[in-house]
């Protein structure tokens, strides 16, 4: 029943839909040259949902992109749906479905008038249209809005609109680039529904690409990648169990849990050690129990709890692994050599009261209140458009409060904007050095911005070419580096006049798990040195890095307190330990009914 | 090609030959976004408007109504009469200033844009041998400008020696006698040669800037990914750009030969088939070039700016539409030669002020057909079903 292609080499993964044999490719920009793929196989199989993970830039949409003949191998084969992906790609193209990153949806055009296009484009007779548009709008509960603009939408619902596009002629075999990027954790569990609703009832076969980790143990199987090659495939339990026996959870009363970290960080038998609200996760590199008195000598009253492996912890020590064989062990050093910049005086630092910010007759945020104590590491959690930025813009006095009061570092922004931003760091979301000046011409147009001079100038840039290990960088041209090399850079640049607060807008979003570890020690030892730190997220565990948090969505906080209080609050006969995501998704799902809910 | 697939699969098999089908859909698309983004509007038919007014109302290259200080330093009977032909020229607006002083500071001010003085031995030197001079001066800075204010000037003095010999009852001895005629636009308006001219500009701006911009949208918002992974063909999505930009484009060619004819009374001569028929050629060419740009480019600020130095920019000013490609250097004439607007511009101007002359029409409408195919073949070769 194969076509054509059955008659290859015997050895072929006959179950196979999408197979790719020793494919490399590259991309040549400038003078450089990239190479996006280097000799990667693999198959995916009939039936299945298969999850390709990895970090920005490990090549999962140049896979992509490759499997649909949008771009054509260096070398190697590529075979979809029995079709050579390359040559024939008119045959792959009208059997496969693809949902780019960035769907391209003409958001000129209403949610009707998309279905439309892309039903002609993909040749749907037209009598079989109005009972594929009626599923296809039941499934992604869109029935409502066919009349509006596709620009209209929020971010969750464009995404659910280009998956029913692409689905309009029911593919054999439907290939998602990151679908839950920028996606509100509600909107997110229901792409997951629709997807393996269309693998058990149309029988699709289901590859799709992810940064986040907690994704991929929804997968039939996954194939981690990084850096352009592949590191492992199989069902995500099978990676989850290479860790089993070695993660605990440590308790260490009275302790200053980022101590207690940096600590565990450093002890031997540690591969990675990370908060978890008051608690630290571990992994360890053998199965032996470790003992308390080991681990954190001279700490009374510690406790280590056995817990269940996660896909992350075994994904973050084979990166571990190959770093180490890659370039060397390097020692974990703790950032804390920086001279200690300890300041008095108790009280909030950031204070926000009854705030609300108007575009037009839209309320942006509406009537938020909080406090930020000095050395905290405070995060706002929410979806995109929930109104976290406008309120990160209105605290570093780029954006003027319609109502309430805003005091950063005790001065009203509404009278000394000026004198507040002498004392704030702020990394805006987007890498906003510039790209074509080197690590030290940024450093020294950054720290001069700030008015810094002479002696005083080079020390600072001495000490953050040291401090955030860009030292061997510092005439690389900044648009070349490694994103964890540019948010290091980032983060240096904000840090260059010693700010009593800083602002990290979104601060590790693309970046892989061991980049963000190394991004969070930093943001940890500065708050030891009793920098504020005021943080914006949509990595839900990096929620539980935070003292408190402020869960936002439309405008308002419906949560504010430590992360342990954030989640016992929704604690439910349905989940009895929730996780910061329940929590999540317990509170919208709690503001969309009137009836409020513990 | 399209082996039978699984019996088992759910799933329906792609449907083939739905090309018309697919060109329905893009060509719909395309017009729901012309009609619902203001600024292809404004482009497509708003710009034409405007442009057409400045250059019909506001725009002129002719000296009529030129401001002139009449400085006269003996008052007679003689420069009455002398004068008297500044104040029946419709081409002069005569001031009378007390002496030479007033005049330069008034020509300074650009109050006027020429002197003529009378000096006080007018009427005395007028009766004698070697006759009275008269001292002209013109501003020069715009050099067209002052020759014919020269030539008017020269104009009316002539009439007024003509005038004092028809008076004294004796022929004036003229060996050579001047007839002038003016062929085509015999009242030398130069409404007349700008309208059809910018009817090409017009067209430039749809075709070429407005598409490169539209095709450069699609590569920047991520939409063209999306087109590229259906079953759609490289030709199909040219021609639903074509298509479209081509009818909007014969839009704005109606409005401005109906708005230069009916508003502002420019004579069409030739046929109007004749020039839809070179209009579409020229349209062609254009949409190719902003294909082109836009296929080069991906990016809509990069495909602007490139659009207006490399068509828009050419084609208003060496395509002889204000300035004559004749009176330009060698080498800027040879340049010329690779603008499709050049060609237009011609057969424009021919059809409107002289008729079908087949001469001027079939050799440009040649140049043009050719270039419409070599930027559209260009185009359709570089505008590839791949990512890179």
């Amino acid at each position: 029943m194969e076509p054509s292609s059955a008659t290859g080499s015997a050895e072929r993964d006959s179950d196979a839909v999408l197979e790719l044999r020793g494919v490399s490719k590259q991309f040549v920009v400038g003078r450089r040259t990239i190479p996006a793929l280097r000799r990667v196989s693999l198959a995916v199989r009939r039936g299945r949902v298969t999850g390709l993970i990895g970090p920005d830039g490990a090549g999962k949409t140049t896979l992509m992109r490759l499997s649909v003949g949008l771009l054509a191998p260096d070398q190697g084969q590529v075979r979809a749906l029995g079709f050579d992906a390359t040559r024939e790609s008119l045959a792959v193209q009208s059997r496969v479905g693809y949902m780019p990153q960035r769907f391209g949806l003409y958001e000129d055009l209403s949610v009707q008038e998309n279905l439309d296009l892309y039903a002609d484009l993909q040749g749907v007779p037209p009598a079989a249209r109005a009972g594929r548009y009626e599923e296809l709008m039941r499934m992604t509960g869109l029935a409502r809005f066919t009349a509006r603009l596709a620009g209209r939408l929020s971010g969750g619902m464009k995404q659910k609109l280009g998956l029913a596009c692409t689905l309009v002629r029911p593919p054999q075999l439907l290939l998602l680039d990151e679908p839950t990027v920028g996606v509100d954790p509600v909107s997110r569990r229901e792409l997951w529904q629709i997807v393996y609703r269309l693998v058990q009832q149309e029988g699709m076969t289901v590859l799709l690409s992810t940064a986040y980790l907690d994704e991929a143990e929804r997968c039939d199987e996954i194939i981690l990648m990084h850096d352009g090659e592949v590191l492992g495939d199989g069902p995500p339990g099978q990676f989850r169990e290479k860790s089993r026996g070695r993660t605990y959870l440590v308790t260490a009363p009275g302790q200053r849990k980022r101590v207690v970290q940096a600590k565990l960080a450093a002890a031997a038998p540690v591969v990675d050690a990370l908060i978890q609200g008051d608690r630290v996760r571990l992994v360890l590199d053998s199965e032996a129990a470790p003992q308390p008195a080991a681990l954190l000598p001279g700490v009374a009253g510690v406790s280590i709890q056995s817990v269940p492996p996660r896909l992350e912890d075994s994904f973050v020590a084979m990166l571990k692994n190959r770093r180490a064989e890659d370039r060397g062990a390097r020692p974990p050093d703790p950032a804390a050599s920086a001279p200690a910049r300890r300041r008095n005086g108790g009280g909030p630092v950031i204070e926000v009261s009854g705030v609300q910010r108007r575009f037009g007759n839209f309320y942006a945020v509406k009537g938020v209140t909080f406090q930020v104590e000095r050395g905290e590491v405070f995060g706002l959690l929410g979806a995109n458009g929930a109104g976290k930025s406008t309120t990160f813009r209105m605290l570093c006095g780029l954006l003027p409060a319609s109502a309430g009061r805003l005091r950063v570092a005790g001065v009203d922004l509404r009278t000394a904007a000026a004198a507040a931003r002498a004392r704030i760091g702020y990394m805006s979301q987007k890498f906003s050095l510039y790209g074509n000046l080197s690590v030290g011409e940024n450093l020294r147009f950054f720290s001069s911005a700030y008015g810094l001079s002479g002696r005083r100038q080079r020390e600072q840039m001495d000490r953050a070419l040291e401090q955030f290990d860009l030292a061997p960088m510092a005439d690389t041209p900044s648009l070349d580096l490694p994103l964890g090399h540019k948010q290091r850079l980032a983060m240096a640049c904000a840090l260059m006049h010693e700010p009593d607060i800083l602002f990290l807008d979104e601060p590790t979003s693309g970046v892989d798990p061991l980049a963000r570890r190394d991004f969070w020690r930093r943001i940890n030892a500065l708050a030891e040195q009793h920098v504020t730190v005021m943080v914006t997220t949509h990595f839900m565990e990096e929620a539980e890095y935070c003292d408190r948090l402020a869960i936002m969505a439309d405008g308002e906080i419906l949560a504010l307190g430590t992360p342990e209080e954030v989640k016992q609050r929704q604690r439910s006969a349905e989940h009895p330990e929730p996780t910061m995501e329940d929590a999540f998704i317990a509170l919208i799902e709690g503001k969309g009914q009137t009836t409020a809910s513990g | 090609m399209s082996p039978a697939r699984d019996q088992q699969s759910p799933v329906a098999p792609p449907s083939r030959g739905g090309g018309g089908m697919r060109l329905r859909g893009l060509i719909r698309k395309e017009f729901y976004q012309i009609l619902r983004d203001p600024s292809s509007i404004a482009i497509a038919f708003l710009l034409p408007i405007v442009l057409l007014l400045i250059f019909g109302y506001g725009v002129s290259l002719d000296a009529e109504h030129v401001p002139i200080a009449l400085v006269v330093e003996q008052p007679s009977a003689d420069t009455a009469s002398f004068t008297s032909g500044f104040h029946r020229s419709r081409y002069f607006e005569p001031v009378y200033l007390r002496d030479l002083r007033e005049a330069e500071a008034a020509l300074l001010d650009r109050r006027v844009s020429a002197i003529v003085h009378l000096r006080a031995d007018f009427a005395r030197r007028l009766r004698q041998t070697g006759g009275a001079p008269v001292q002209v001066i013109v501003n020069g800075v715009d050099a067209n400008t002052g020759q014919l204010i020269l030539g008017y000037v020269q104009g009316v003095w002539q009439k007024w020696l003509q005038r004092q010999a028809l008076d004294r009852g004796d022929a004036l001895a003229l060996p050579v006698r001047l007839e002038a005629r003016v062929w085509f636009n015999s009242e030398l308006r130069s409404r007349n040669f700008l309208v059809p001219g910018l009817i090409a500009i017009i067209m430039t701006l749809i075709g070429a800037l407005l598409t490169a911009l539209v095709m450069a949208r699609e590569w920047e918002r991520g939409t063209m990914e999306a087109l590229l992974v259906t079953p759609v063909t490289m030709r199909e999505v040219l021609v639903g750009k074509l298509v479209p930009y081509f009818l909007l484009g014969t839009g704005g060619m109606a409005l401005s030969v109906a708005m230069g004819t009916w508003l502002f009374g420019v004579p069409l001569r030739g046929s109007l088939w004749v020039l839809f028929a070179a209009a579409s050629l020229f349209l062609l060419a254009a949409l190719g070039m902003g294909l082109l740009i836009s296929t080069v480019t991906k990016n809509q600020f990069v495909a602007g700016q490139v659009a207006i130095l490399a068509t828009f920019l050419p084609a208003f000013i060496l395509s002889g539409f204000i300035f004559d490609i004749g009176s330009m250097p060698a080498v800027v004439q040879g340049i010329t030669h690779v603008l499709a607007a050049r060609y237009f511009v011609a057969i424009l101007q021919t059809v409107f002020l002289a008729g079908n002359v087949w001469s001027v029409v079939l050799p440009n409408a040649l140049a043009l057909a050719g270039m419409a195919a070599f930027f559209l073949g260009v185009s359709r070769r570089k505008l590839r079903k791949r990512l890179e």
